[in-house]
């Protein structure tokens, strides 16, 4: 039996829920904003605790890996499949190395204690403690896409070896390629916000 | 629908080419953070910022080659974006 695929409908359907995305993040920002008007002094403080470099190198790993997934888009176009493993092979080791680096970012983080609902945010000043609730928060939801992108990846990477998704068939690794992007868009803002606060 | 034809795969060189200026704004925002602009760090941050994640929207979600539907709405969605930050952040400014 001849299957026809939608490839634009499968594309509209996708970006739908990507949509959906970019307003549950967007939301967060506009609280980002309002709480950075009201409390301007305490974000300051509060991004100066987090660490640049480490921020700066996780923004060049994801960027890096996005750029590594969109190549093995043409890969597979070219019906080079094994090159195409091979690069989302590299971005799913990109995505362990940003959550690696997140988890000693967090314990870091918590070691000092300043973690939700701990005694030196709660006692301390306000304004800090929504800085803080707003990074964990927020970073939090963005290293839950982070594993969802990769579990994305790592089906697609299946779909690649068994044969299911080619170079005439690859709705399902370029869908996850968009995911995969729009959790690395999410990032370029959530790096200048949380950590280049003056 | 007939007429939206599918886009040949973008070359490697040029996906590298997108990378290469995505690494130097980075460099870029970071460099310009050590400095102390006053009011201006924030828009410069948020200005490249959106420079970057617009090279990623064309280019490696290859927004530039898609059909009316997906353009349009995309802007649509940023359009509504744009009203909730920028009508909240009103809103909480002048009170």
């Amino acid at each position: 039996m001849h299957r026809e695929s939608d490839q634009v409908g499968i594309k509209i359907g996708m970006w739908l829920f990507l949509y959906s995305e970019i307003i549950l993040f967007g939301g967060l920002f506009v609280l980002y904003a309002a709480y950075f008007f009201e409390h301007p002094q305490s974000f300051v403080a509060g991004g100066k605790e987090l660490n640049r470099i480490i921020g700066a190198l996780n923004t060049i790993v994801l960027l890096v890996s996005s750029f590594t997934v969109a190549a093995s888009i043409t890969a597979i176009r070219r019906d080079d499949a094994k090159r195409a493993q091979r690069l989302l092979l590299f971005s799913l080791l990109c995505g362990v190395v940003f959550l690696v680096n997140k988890y000693f970012e967090w314990g870091a983080k918590i070691d000092h204690g300043i973690y939700p609902n701990s005694e030196t945010l709660v006692n301390g000043e306000p304004g800090l403690n929504i800085f803080f609730g707003l990074y964990y928060v927020i970073t939090g939801l963005h290293g839950l896409h982070v594993i969802i992108g990769m579990a994305l990846l790592a089906v697609s990477l299946f779909f690649i070896r068994s044969g299911r998704v080619s170079g005439s068939r690859y709705a399902m690794l370029d869908n996850a390629g968009l995911y995969w992007h729009l959790v690395d868009l999410i990032w370029i803002f959530v790096f200048p916000l949380f950590y280049l606060v003056l | 629908m007939e007429h939206e034809t599918v886009h040949p795969p973008m070359s490697y060189k040029a996906l590298a080419a997108v990378l290469v200026a995505l690494l130097l704004l980075t460099v870029v925002t970071v460099a310009v953070s050590y400095v102390d602009l006053g009011f201006f760090n924030v828009p410069v941050a948020l200005g490249v910022a959106c420079l970057k994640v617009t090279l990623v929207l064309l280019f490696f979600m290859h927004l530039k080659y898609e059909g009316p539907i997906i353009v349009f709405s995309f802007i649509g969605t940023v359009t509504f974006l744009i009203i909730m930050i920028g009508f909240t952040f009103w809103d909480v400014a002048f009170r």
